[in-house]
């Protein structure tokens, strides 16, 4: 980089007389014409970065860099747009870190994203995706698909498989071909289904899910089954719990439906038991 | 003086040429004509095609395209540069393809190929590509497109227009005869197109080469009978068109 050639230092040796690779790809493209094609990205400047980063995440001898899984994230499309339920809760060990913790990402006015694994990569790329989403609509003047969207961010994550990345996400929009719901992960998963649930809470999420969803349900019944999913989650889940956010996919883009604490939603449901 | 700024591509001329790439667009009119015309439920592609000498393979000799199911292109210039440059875009749709779960629109594989051009008229050792390119097609929501590339990288939607040797006779005689009648009836497009080559094939049908696409359907290369017929057809109008000033004039004088 220029700064070092300015400075005389000489960070990077030559390994056998071969190219330095590290360097290269340490380049920030500056004509970054084609970002489908982008094929340059940061990495530690190692001979191997991925066992270099597998390391850091090892669990034995001593503290590591340890992600935090403890979460229930839910979305089903059905008829009439995607419902996005998450809670709140971001736990480290057995500590609960906070309550209030956002986990859905409003990648744009027409797409959301919610957080499942490591918080921070879930924000950072999806936030990459939101730049990636606006540079797709200012170049081809319309709005990018729900599937192409998911697919850079899968694409993305795929070229860093195995370094230790952690992101469970969904990726939820209304585009042309009508509501849309992708479920993409740090592995490379990529799939698109009416009804996912991701995080530590999400077995006890599917058992209500599964039990209630109807593809034809009003609104009303979409909010309240989204609602019970994450409470039951958070009740049985030790590291799920806080706020339950729920937000709708409507065809003209989403809005935020409620913010309910799941104590709330606790004794609702138990007079609603005690009534039946 | 121009001599000195003609070499480097990445020089100006004082006078703000590029004059490899004016260069270029003097190869592209050497080249044999194409035609392009885009009518409302169906785009026509006609070029003009070279005889070929008597132990030529007729065949292998195509100027006409296909990028993918949808979109296909005629080219004016260097033959060889357009190899490279089909070879590029052909890869870029079906690269799209996987991004984007999406087919290509003809107005992103047409800028695909012009940043491609104008990449190499700004590279340091590389010439520009020789060629103007028409290209055409019908995007996923059914809208028929027709765009021209040339050289420089510059890309435009046009309704007709003609690439090659003769271009400008060629475009004016479609500024004339184009109309939205025409263009409605799908027809009456081939047949404006057919009327526009032979503007300047002077040889006939044998040295015409056309092909169409419709909404929905395959691209269709046009047999030498099915040009004949259009020939003819267009040389029938003509001799009723010559009949009928005759009998115009003979009625004006008698």
């Amino acid at each position: 980089m220029a700064l070092e050639q300015i400075c005389g230092l000489n960070l990077h040796q030559h390994i056998d007389g071969f190219p330095d690779k590290s360097l290269q790809s340490m380049n920030i493209s500056l004509l970054n014409d084609d970002p489908l094609q982008d094929s340059k990205f940061t990495l530690p400047p190692v001979a191997e970065p991925a066992e270099y980063l597998s390391q850091l995440a090892k669990r034995d001898g001593g503290p590591k860099i340890r992600f935090l899984h403890g979460t229930t994230t839910l979305g089903f499309k059905f008829e009439h747009g995607v419902i996005i339920a998450v809670d709140s809760r971001a736990t480290a060990g057995p500590y609960i870190a906070s309550q209030t913790v956002k986990k859905v990402i409003e990648i744009n006015p027409y797409l959301l994203g919610t957080m499942a694994g490591g918080a921070a990569d879930c924000s950072f790329w999806e936030r990459v995706l939101a730049e990636q989403c606006r540079i797709y609509e200012l170049r081809n003047k319309e709005r990018i698909s729900v599937a192409a969207a998911s697919k850079l961010l899968a694409n993305i994550l795929y070229n860093y498989k195995g370094m230790g990345l952690s992101v469970g996400t969904m990726i939820a929009g209304w585009d042309k071909r009508g509501p849309g719901l992708y479920y993409v992960d740090s592995d490379g998963t990529r799939c698109t289904d009416r009804l996912f649930s991701v995080g530590s809470g999400s077995p006890y999420a599917y058992g209500v899910l599964d039990t209630g969803y109807k593809y034809d349900m009003t609104v009303e019944e979409a909010y309240d089954l989204g609602q019970r999913a994450i409470y039951h989650a958070t009740h049985r889940d030790a590291y799920s719990g806080g706020v339950v956010n729920l937000y709708h996919m409507q065809e003209t883009g989403w809005v935020k439906v409620s913010q309910t604490d799941v104590k709330d939603l606790h004794y609702r449901y138990q007079e609603e038991k005690g009534q039946a | 003086m121009s001599d000195r700024y003609d070499r480097a591509i990445t020089v100006f001329s004082p006078d703000g040429h590029l004059f490899q790439v004016e260069y270029a667009q003097e190869a592209v009119k050497k080249g044999s004509t194409a035609v392009g015309v885009r009518g409302q439920d169906i785009v026509v592609l006609g070029v003009e095609k070279k005889s070929v000498a008597k132990l030529q393979e007729e065949r292998t000799v195509r100027k006409i395209c296909l990028l993918d199911d949808h979109v296909c292109m005629a080219f004016a210039g260097l033959t060889a540069d357009a190899r490279i440059l089909i070879n590029r875009a052909r890869v870029e749709c079906q690269s799209h393809k996987l991004t984007v779960e999406d087919p290509v629109t003809v107005e992103y594989i047409t800028r695909h190929m012009a940043q491609l051009k104008q990449r190499y008229t700004q590279s340091n050792g590389r010439r520009p590509f020789g060629l103007s390119t028409l290209v055409m097609g019908f995007d996923y929501d059914g809208t028929p497109r027709l765009y021209q590339t040339d050289p420089a990288g510059t890309y435009h939607s046009w309704k007709a227009n003609a690439i090659g040797r003769s271009a400008k006779s060629v475009r004016e005689f479609l500024e004339e005869h184009y109309s939205e009648e025409v263009s409605a009836s799908e027809h009456e497009t081939v047949k404006l197109a057919v009327k526009a080559l032979l503007e300047v094939v002077q040889s006939g049908a044998k040295n015409i080469e056309m092909a169409v696409m419709k909404r929905g359907e395959p691209l269709k290369m046009f047999e030498l009978e099915e040009i004949e017929k259009f020939v003819a057809e267009i040389e029938k109008e003509k001799e009723e068109e010559a009949e009928k000033k005759k009998q115009k004039k003979a009625g004006k004088e008698t």
